[in-house]
């Protein structure tokens, strides 16, 4: 004899509905792809985010794309490199000018996967810059930057000239002999410009002299402000692209396809 | 571009467009693929070389060459061969701030609808123009030697003798330029002019002796060399002698 369980006492309407005739019972794949369906509609019904994710992952990309485009999205994931690679080297790095250099020497020498990580970063950057300029030189040949992408270029450039920024200013981080020379010069070449030079080399000093706070304004620069900036430009970046599409290359031309020209009247 | 070669642009573009294949997965797959081989070239050269770490950063040496990270080598020459110091602020800042601008300008300057490179002449050659600018000067700047280098050929008289008597020549100008002399001292085209009087022709005014004396007993703020090996000392001493 077969002992069965009570029913839990759940309430009306939590109650499954009864299997329809004919219908077979649910398989483990189908509740789970259903309660998959109805979470992702749930965001949606609240956030309306699957326009937009549809908008940016169906568009068309223009015939003849090549490998050439991928070299944008390289250096993004460059920039997301540095990004987790920075965070973990932040968990140990302390930008005082007592313990810059001992935390660096921990990270290298002691912490777990530390000089892998470090290398990762300091290897990174150079990956990045190459990529950025490539990227730039393909855009430039394929004259990318004309109407109507102008503006796109023009935040390409500032991306450029933020990257730049961002391992003038990393470079001073492990304060070692080479970083705190080099860092001492580039400060000195700022201090010649026309002017604003001055300026520009005091507030990077934080004074007039190289000093205490001199490392954790670097700091703060390197892994706030400029890497925000840089995180909404490459939205924006993306966005223009998205909105106007990548080019083609510039010695293809359309066919003239009868299917296509009855479509577009 | 005018209003119909813009038209005409977009016409094109969305022909283009039309013919072309959706984002997702087409051009994701090749991100995707791009994006590991940019992780495992970053992953790999992480595991070859490294991350080395200097000795700490000390405020009171002056002899430490200071070496930027290597894309700034094109800058950093920039700035080695501007020499007369009116056009230095014009090396440092003016050629980079004008070469930034024009690089945020470059849509509004080239407005011509031509996008083939081979067709826009005047683009193409500009862009080959300022690749191999910087490709030179980055590969000058990574050769070159440290700025603590003295360019300066021996004299005939010890050139001629070669030998021993050359070797000890070439080992003075090397204590000499390790020893941070150019900090403070001019030779030739080399190091700073102050605040310490240029050695150009330091061994026409002053006998080895004299020379000696004051490496040894210098006026401050310059550092005494007595502590250098007795065989550097002297090939230091010999070396200033014959600059004249």
């Amino acid at each position: 004899m077969k002992l069965k369980l009570p029913a839990p006492p759940i309430p009306e309407q939590l109650k499954p509905a009864p299997r329809r005739p004919g219908e077979r019972k649910p398989s483990a794949s189908d509740t789970l792809k259903e309660g998959g369906t109805s979470a992702v509609a749930w965001v949606d019904e609240r956030t309306s985010l699957s326009g937009g994710a549809r908008w940016m992952m169906f568009r068309k990309v223009p015939k003849g794309t090549n490998w050439f485009y991928t070299l944008g999205s390289a250096t993004m994931f460059a920039f997301l490199n540095q990004a987790m690679t920075g965070v973990f080297l932040a968990m140990y790095y302390d930008p005082s000018p007592t313990n810059a250099y001992e935390s660096t020497r921990f990270i290298t020498n002691e912490a777990f996967l530390g000089e892998f990580v470090r290398g990762m970063h300091k290897w990174g950057s150079t990956v990045m810059v190459i990529l950025i300029f490539l990227h730039m030189g393909r855009t430039f040949f394929f004259g990318a930057y004309k109407y109507p992408r102008e503006l796109n270029w023009v935040v390409g450039a500032i991306l450029l000239i933020l990257t730049m920024v961002m391992s003038f200013t990393g470079y001073l981080l492990p304060f070692d002999q080479r970083s705190y020379w080099a860092t001492i010069v580039g400060v000195n070449i700022n201090g010649t410009g026309p002017l604003v030079g001055p300026y520009l080399s005091d507030f990077l000093r934080a004074g007039p002299d190289f000093g205490a706070t001199t490392l954790s304004r670097f700091y703060a620069i390197h892994m706030l402000l400029i890497p925000g900036l840089i995180a909404a430009l490459i939205g924006a970046h993306l966005y223009l692209v998205a909105k106007l599409g990548t080019t083609a290359p510039p010695w293809l031309k359309a066919e003239s396809d009868p299917e296509l020209r009855k479509e577009s009247k | 571009m005018n209003r119909q070669e813009k038209e005409e642009y977009l016409r094109e573009y969305a022909l283009l467009k039309a013919q072309g294949k959706p984002f997702f997965p087409y051009a994701v797959a090749k991100d995707s693929i791009m994006a590991v081989i940019v992780m495992a070239v970053i992953i790999t050269m992480s595991i070859v070389l490294g991350a080395e770490l200097g000795p700490k950063a000390d405020p009171t040496t002056t002899t430490y060459v200071p070496r930027p990270e290597w894309y700034f080598f094109f800058l950093f020459e920039l700035l080695r061969i501007i020499k007369p110091p009116e056009l230095v602020p014009l090396a440092t800042i003016g050629i980079p701030t004008i070469c930034m601008i024009l690089m945020i300008l470059v849509p509004f300057v080239d407005r011509s609808p031509e996008r083939r490179p081979e067709r826009r002449p005047i683009a193409t050659t500009f862009g080959i123009f300022v690749i191999a600018a910087m490709a030179y000067l980055t590969y000058l700047g990574a050769n070159a030697g440290s700025p603590n280098e003295i360019e300066r050929e021996p004299p005939a008289q010890i050139a001629a003798a070669g030998g021993q008597e050359l070797a000890h020549w070439e080992a003075g100008k090397q204590v000499t330029a390790q020893s941070g002399c150019l900090a403070c001292h001019k030779i030739g085209e080399n190091g700073n002019d102050g605040p310490g009087p240029p050695l150009t022709e330091i061994g026409a005014r002053l006998p080895k002796e004299a020379l000696a004396r004051t490496l040894i007993n210098p006026t401050a703020p310059m550092p005494s060399f007595q502590d250098l090996p007795p065989e550097k000392f002297d090939a230091l001493v010999d070396f200033l002698a014959t600059l004249k």
